[in-house]
């Protein structure tokens, strides 16, 4: 015989409140990687193949630098919250806790380099 | 009313297996997952090839050489399908969040029309930029 009530085992279990926001989140990131993906297929595209001094040259100019920092940014935190969603739907208990937290390291820790990367290329 | 039955409820079928035949609406959303999460392997691959770059002419040439070889020309190829597939069916998504194109004949018809665009722009992009 439980004693819970119905309002009480619901409780603290995650309501519309944080799902919305991340979903929110994946859209408004989605959003600007419709803009985004297209000018780096052109600019990567354009560059891709050439020698390491041609690279260099290349990503040291504005607009494909630009362009490559905020697609790598946007794209891993879009992909982190997409990660989650399938980590979430497919495990449980401790292994969801670990895989959602280890992506969440990978993918702020390429964001940061690619980040780094890119500002050491161009300055 | 608090005694509710938790544990032996019957669940939903799960969208894919012997339940559902294969359709193309849940067929394209599992590819819709799918393609966004393998984009991983290639976003790490070019993540690593603009560090190589940042950091100097020997890691640039690891990075490049691994991204040219036979293989990463594979990775790279089915991820830009991967990456225009997964944009187009996002868009999808967000077209949907506004409460339009819900009807399945309409859904079905930008869905093959989002994968012979995919493809198409795959092969052009890969063999024009």
């Amino acid at each position: 015989m439980a004693f819970l009530t119905d309002r009480k085992r619901a409780e603290g279990l995650g309501s519309a409140k944080s799902g919305t926001e991340h979903h929110w989140h994946t859209m408004v990131s989605s959003v600007a990687m419709c803009g985004l993906i297209p000018l780096f297929i052109l600019t990567f595209g354009a560059a891709y193949g050439g020698t390491y001094e041609e690279m260099l040259a290349y990503y040291s100019r504005p607009f494909p630098a630009i362009v490559a920092l905020l697609t790598l940014l946007v794209g891993w935190v879009h992909f982190r919250l997409g990660v989650q969603a399938l980590i979430e739907d497919y495990t449980g208990g401790f292994t969801r806790k670990a895989l959602v937290i280890g992506m969440a390291c990978l993918c702020y820790t390429a964001a940061a380099t690619g980040v780094f990367a890119i500002a050491r290329i161009a300055l | 009313m608090a005694d509710v039955n938790r544990g032996n409820r019957p669940l939903s079928p799960f969208m894919i297996g012997h339940v559902y035949k294969p359709q193309l609406t849940s067929m394209t959303s599992i590819f819709t997952r799918i393609t966004g999460n393998a984009l991983l392997v290639a976003g790490l691959m070019i993540t690593w090839w603009f560090i190589g770059l940042a950091t100097g002419p020997e890691a640039f040439a690891r990075a490049d050489g691994f991204l040219r070889s036979w293989f990463g020309d594979l990775v790279m190829f089915l991820s830009l399908w991967a990456l225009l597939y997964h944009t187009l069916f996002g868009i999808r998504h967000l077209i949907w969040d506004t409460g339009r194109m819900l009807e399945v004949d309409r859904s079905e018809t930008y869905a093959i029309g989002a994968i012979i665009a995919s493809v198409l722009l795959t092969i052009f992009i890969a063999v024009v930029v």
